[in-house]
């Protein structure tokens, strides 16, 4: 493996880690202080791909679809909060499990109705449609480079919020003690609303923004889901900060596994969960 | 939880195994030239009973919620597969023990390493280690990749050379099924009120407490992730053997999904629910592939509104149906004088 070949598995590596940890993050923030397991993140991040081919196809523009897209998506989240995830906060997980395993049946089909069994792909829209000279013999799309500082901008903007907002303090304190906070006249019900929007406005927005790199295909949503909480288990759930290394560690993992040992490639996640396991039950930042 | 039921349990329980038994005496005058696709089908049902049985012990009376049961189904059905000999029957009386074997030592690998875990985090690695298997087999030459594996010959039940019991027959294999459906669930109940299942729904209430009476919880926990998964393994062996071959979608995490549904509907930690459970998802699904191509979304609102309506399944309702309730609650409060609060109430008022 020469230099070049290795930076560019580098960046492919970190390019998927960054794209991960805009999932997992929703999904570890939606646990953390909601107590709630969602089956359905992954099936968020489908129809946001979804959304954005469509809109793509109908308005002509990649830009003005994620526009279109966002809102859709968060609206989606308040709908799905408000109608079923009310009753169940005080309920064992065995009943979120149950019903969000079902909305991932109902939501799976009703992209099949909308949108077809058939593949779809959106071109790199421009102005990235196009490769940079990094080093002398590195040519790297310019497309991954943009979604790479996306995503960092979000990993970043997350963090600010988290550590140093008011609002982040309150998110923290209701990861700890939901009933404190509520304690201290703070509405826990509107809180709860917003996180949850906010979780499944990031997983849709990571598929809006996968969409041109990957292929769009009925399903797609729970390979990644699973994936996700791999990460989200090696990390510690919960834990913004494990969620965003458990996502580096997976991506690269995923990366180089599929191109030094492509026999064991998709058991090297697992592989890795089982040893973090093995050594911390709770996670690397629990 | 595991106390004494309403009497009406047993005579609907009683009824339905005699009306299930007696299917090949009636099914054909019901069904028509279609009784024989009904036996397949009632015969699947078996199957799928005893696979939900066997996750209750986990989930209704552990409280463990496993999202990777269908790792146990699958590794049954590819043990069955991949040990069976190309041009001829297996014999039974080894393959159900090889069966039993691998998957107590694969149970006994995962369990060490789950068991630790508890709440969300068991959910997630039990999903995670299914996951696990299901990449392993549907990425492997000689587990047949996503085609899975073709069993030519079912295995034989035999002593010497008379056979004892012709598996080939639908209607022997449907008595099997049958049987080792009763047996699986004589046994569960046997445990359950045992000194060890009163262990184990100690623990359920209240871990902590058995930890400091001097319980080592991670053993008892360990033994009955390893029975349960046996268990499973043989329900998917039985399914490998009905239909020949083992698959990887046997095995990957929609098949978990649904048995946790087949439990949640029948109601848990019951061990007679599930079995219940198992018949009326697999008749529900039934009609609703037969009234529409997009039964997927009929499924799922069913299982949306079956988690927020009827959270203690069709047994609940039969322990305790809506009608009787107010005067079973008297019935309750009467009997409380005369000792302390019995375990059945303090899970009442925890859940109710």
């Amino acid at each position: 493996m020469d230099l070049a070949f290795f930076s560019v598995q580098l960046l492919n590596g970190l390019q998927y880690g960054l794209l991960l940890f805009l999932i997992a993050s929703g999904l570890t923030l939606i646990f953390g202080i909601m107590g709630i397991i969602n089956l359905a993140h992954g099936a968020m991040y489908m129809i946001g791909a979804y959304l954005v081919y469509d809109l793509t196809m109908r308005l002509g523009n990649f830009w003005l679809a994620i526009v279109v897209a966002i809102p859709i998506a968060i609206a989606l989240g308040l709908i799905i909060e408000r109608l079923f995830l009310d009753t169940l906060y005080k309920r064992d997980h065995l009943y979120q499990v149950l019903l969000t395993f079902g909305m991932i049946l109902v939501l799976n089909e009703v992209q099949r109705i909308i949108w077809g069994g058939n593949v779809h792909s959106v071109p790199v829209p421009a102005p990235f449609d196009s490769s940079i000279q990094l080093t002398s013999n590195l040519r790297y799309s310019v497309y991954r480079l943009f979604v790479m500082g996306v995503c960092l901008a979000l990993a970043g903007v997350i963090y600010w919020i988290i550590r140093h907002t008011r609002l982040g303090i309150i998110i923290r304190a209701g990861a700890v003690n939901r009933d404190m906070v509520e304690g201290l006249g703070i509405n826990v019900r509107t809180l709860f609303t917003l996180i949850f929007s906010a979780g499944v406005a990031l997983t849709a927005f990571a598929g809006m923004i996968a969409a041109p790199l990957t292929s769009i295909t009925p399903g797609m949503g729970d390979s990644i889901l699973i994936t996700c909480f791999v990460v989200v288990v090696i990390g510690g759930i919960g834990s913004i900060k494990g969620a965003f290394w458990g996502a580096i560690i997976i991506g690269m993992a995923t990366t180089f596994g599929s191109v030094l040992i492509p026999s064991l490639a998709s058991m090297v996640i697992y592989l890795i969960m089982a040893a973090v396991l093995l050594v911390k039950p709770r996670g690397l930042f629990a | 939880m595991l106390h004494r039921y309403p009497k009406r349990v047993a005579i609907i329980m009683l009824v339905l195994t005699a009306l299930v038994a007696t299917f090949p005496l009636w099914g054909e005058a019901a069904f028509g030239n279609q009784a024989n696709f009904m036996l397949e089908k009632l015969t699947f049902m078996l199957i799928l009973a005893l696979f939900a049985m066997s996750l209750d012990l986990l989930v209704g009376v552990l409280g463990l919620v496993s999202l990777g049961h269908a790792l146990f189904f699958g590794l049954g059905a590819y043990t069955l597969a991949l040990a069976s000999p190309d041009f001829s029957p297996a014999s039974m009386w080894w393959m159900l023990p090889l069966v039993m074997c691998i998957a107590a030592c694969v149970g006994l690998l995962i369990g060490v390493l789950v068991i630790r875990t508890k709440g969300i985090f068991f959910i997630m690695t039990t999903l995670a280690f299914g996951q696990m298997l299901y990449y392993f087999v549907s990425t492997s030459r000689f587990a047949g990749g996503t085609d899975g594996v073709f069993i030519m010959f079912r295995p034989s039940l035999a002593i010497g050379k008379s056979t004892l019991l012709d598996l080939d027959n639908p209607y022997s294999f449907f008595y099997f099924c049958l049987g080792m459906l009763l047996i699986g669930y004589l046994f569960l109940r046997w445990l359950t009120r045992s000194y060890f299942g009163q262990v184990l729904d100690g623990i359920h209430d209240n871990e902590q407490r058995m930890q400091a009476l001097g319980y080592a919880t991670g053993g008892y926990k360990l033994i009955a992730f390893v029975i349960s998964g046996v268990m499973a393994a043989i329900a998917g062996m039985l399914a490998a053997m009905q239909y020949g071959f083992a698959n990887p979608a046997q095995l990957g995490w929609h098949t978990s999904g649904e048995v946790l549904m087949m439990l949640i509907l029948g109601g848990m930690g019951t061990i007679f629910g599930p079995i219940l459970g198992a018949f009326a998802y697999e008749i529900l699904l039934f009609t609703y592939e037969h009234m529409t191509t997009h039964w997927p979304i009929l499924m799922g609102l069913t299982i949306i509104f079956a988690v927020l309506i009827l959270p203690r399944g069709i047994a609940g309702l039969i322990i305790a149906p809506p009608w009787h309730r107010k005067r079973h609650m008297t019935a309750n409060t009467s009997e409380v004088p005369q000792g302390p609060p019995s375990a059945q109430s303090v899970t009442n008022s925890k859940e109710g």
